[in-house]
């Protein structure tokens, strides 16, 4: 009497937790291929990898300085991937972070050191200055895209070249952001520091513990997003264009508006994250300032799947390595290690989702031409 | 005056010389973008023919050997490429940062170990074109894996144009969908150019490493991966409008080294810029000129189904 549903439950449940084990095993299994592949590299080039994994962890994770590194390190990573996301869930893919993230910078260092003013609102008008840089930025591809169809992911890139070339004009030329000159001293090509009042404060008088302000900035913003993102009539406007545009446009959404909108967005986002690298440690706006910030948040980005609430740990992960790449450098070991082991955990975070997708594909017949 | 035009025979030269590494990855690229796939990892590619190269002209004391090596190193990243992008679908771009950032990482990290005394493939001058007076230098002095491009454009040209196999890959580029009915393998055909891409990338950063330089530095492509995509867009996706563009880059990259020993003094950031700027002033001008348009599939992923 009973066996018929019993039967039929254990017809269901058996399939998906086969699945589930061998979603586990695939992610097992790929983390395991990564990690032999990165103590293979370290091994062979003739360092220790007990002593290269003991110096990841001291930079990263052990004590309260370390922590406030990796924490510090994540929260730019955290601005550039929230606002990906958006753009990528909007149906645009926004490459050009990098850029925006220089000219965000060079936009705040502007009015950081011309706008007088009290300290706070000057450091307010530098944030905000610097996500309208960014905005601005991944706005000159909006326009070419919406208005002559150039595609976004060209124009993004192509912008990014350019916009490290803008800094390093702003910063040869006196008349613009060079540092101002002392005698008997060669003029760099960096801009004078902002001033005291115009810096994130750093927060936690802890013995050995702080963090700057802009982890708060980070987290509000992806909180926000999330939210609207999730249940807001613009993040159903934006979630739709990129699940189907031919549907949303029926349905009225402007592709221009909305779409445009989110490559903003993600812009504005960048450039927030350029500002508080300049506000919250660098002090001086630099050409090498971004230093991979942009590439780096992309990849947080995709290891997060395109859920800015997920991005939050992988952001930190990632602020983890890069510390621990700080204190690697200083045992020795070139701290290039970091991005090879980056690299290695990103190809292997995504592909056991994309290996399952391509199984589910086969399965249904379709294989796609593969 | 004939000081004039020993100048400007030698930066001619020059800029012959910057831009044959171009000329051979733009090929590649060339071949890869009419299947319909955008791959940024062509940085990557070249960085790795430049190590692998210098490693395996070190190991074998051969430099023509070194620059098989370089091959390889472009054909497995051509392959890690596509089978993240084109067999799984992740995200090709951020596949091709991701890709970028290992090799960087791994070159660098290695960069130590490969630390030798130079090595260069042969100078060979052609002999009597070379002796004449400014042309000569710039286009009949070349190391001997620069001649490979006078078989390797037509053979690039006469593959995408006039094979059944490069009607396909352009079929691919252009319409998937369409291909995929009309029975073309879509996903294979972008794995093959994106081979060909491969190989072509790895010979060029090869070249670059042991035909101009000798030795293998961190970074030494420095961005060219990134110039050679700004020269495919310039160029309109043609093979010839590529070529040009690498040659105008090479151009640009050459004035930039030689104006400040002349007295110019013209901006450098502008001159560093320009390939990209120019990219962009072609994409915006032309973009909707007919023939000079992009392959419509271009950066797409392909699965079969309704789109």
């Amino acid at each position: 009497m009973t066996s018929p549903p019993l039967g039929a439950a254990r017809a269901t449940s058996t399939p998906r937790a086969a699945a589930r084990l061998r979603a586990v095993l695939t992610y097992a299994a790929s983390l395991t291929v990564a990690l032999a592949l990165a103590t293979a590299v370290v091994t062979l080039s003739g360092h220790s990898a007990a002593d290269t994994l003991l110096a990841l962890y001291q930079g990263s994770l052990e004590g309260g300085a370390s922590l406030g590194q990796t924490v510090d390190e994540a929260v730019p990573l955290l601005l550039v991937a929230v606002g990906a996301v958006v753009c990528t869930r909007a149906g645009l893919f926004n490459i050009g972070q990098e850029g925006q993230v220089l000219i965000g910078a060079t936009a705040g260092a502007a009015i950081a050191l011309s706008a007088p003013g009290p300290g706070p609102l000057v450091l307010a008008l530098t944030l905000a200055g610097s996500a309208l840089g960014g905005a601005l930025w991944a706005g000159v591809a909006a326009v070419l895209h919406y208005r002559r169809g150039v595609d976004v992911v060209i124009g993004t890139l192509l912008l990014v070249f350019v916009a490290g070339q803008v800094v390093s004009y702003a910063v040869n030329r006196d008349f613009l952001l060079q540092e101002s000159a002392v005698p008997g001293q060669i003029l760099a090509p960096q801009s004078d520091p902002v001033p005291e009042a115009a810096r994130l404060p750093r927060l936690g008088e802890y013995p050995d513990f702080n963090v700057g302000g802009g982890v708060f900035l980070a987290l509000a913003v992806t909180l926000l997003l999330a939210f609207l993102l999730r249940h807001g009539t613009w993040g159903f406007k934006v979630r739709m264009l990129g699940l189907n545009p031919v549907a949303a446009r029926r349905a009225g959404v402007s592709a221009g508006w909305i779409g445009g909108g989110a490559l903003l967005l993600s812009g504005a986002c960048a450039g927030l994250a350029g500002g508080v690298v300049l506000t919250g440690g660098v002090y001086r706006l630099q050409p090498g300032l971004a230093d991979n910030v942009g590439w780096e948040g992309l990849l947080v980005a995709l290891v997060a799947r395109n859920r800015p609430l997920l991005a939050v740990p992988v952001a930190l992960f990632f602020g983890a390595l890069r510390a621990g790449g700080g204190f690697l450098a200083s045992t020795g070991v070139p701290r290039y290690l970091v991005s090879v082991v980056t690299a290695l955990l990103v190809l292997a975070a995504v592909f056991p989702a994309a290996y399952a997708e391509l199984r589910a594909r086969r399965r249904r017949g379709s294989g796609g031409g593969a | 005056m004939t000081d004039m035009l020993a100048v400007a025979g030698l930066i001619l030269a020059s800029a012959v010389r910057l831009s044959v590494p171009l000329a051979f990855a733009a090929l590649g690229e060339y071949v890869a973008e009419r299947a319909g796939t955008l791959n940024i990892s062509v940085e990557g590619m070249m960085l790795g023919g430049a190590f692998t190269a210098v490693a395996g002209a070190n190991l074998t004391g051969s430099p023509a050997l070194g620059l098989l090596a370089g091959v390889a190193a472009g054909l497995a990243v051509a392959l890690a490429q596509a089978l993240f992008s084109h067999a799984l679908t992740v995200n090709p771009y951020v596949v091709g940062l991701t890709l970028n950032v290992f090799v960087l990482g791994l070159t660098s990290f290695l960069a130590e170990s490969v630390r030798d005394e130079p090595r260069q493939v042969d100078l060979v001058p052609v002999p009597w074109l070379a002796d004449l007076p400014v042309l000569g230098p710039g286009l009949f002095a070349h190391r001997w894996p620069a001649y490979l491009l006078v078989v390797l454009v037509p053979l690039a040209w006469w593959l995408v144009r006039r094979t059944r196999w490069g009607l396909e890959a352009r079929a691919v580029g252009e319409n998937p969908q369409a291909a995929d009915v009309a029975g073309v393998p879509v996903n294979r055909r972008r794995r093959q150019a994106l081979l060909v891409c491969g190989a072509l990338s790895g010979l060029g950063g090869a070249y670059l490493a042991v035909g101009e330089v000798g030795l293998f530095n961190p970074n030494m492509t420095a961005g060219r991966g990134y110039l050679v995509i700004a020269a495919v867009i310039f160029g309109g996706w043609t093979l010839r409008g590529a070529l040009a563009g690498c040659l105008l880059f090479g151009a640009a990259d050459a004035l930039r080294l030689a104006l400040p020993a002349l007295g110019f003094d013209l901006t450098p950031q502008l001159l560093i810029a320009s390939p990209y700027l120019l990219a962009l002033l072609a994409l915006t001008l032309f973009a909707r000129g007919r023939g000079r348009r992009g392959p419509a599939a271009l950066g797409v992923p392909f699965t079969r189904g309704i789109t």
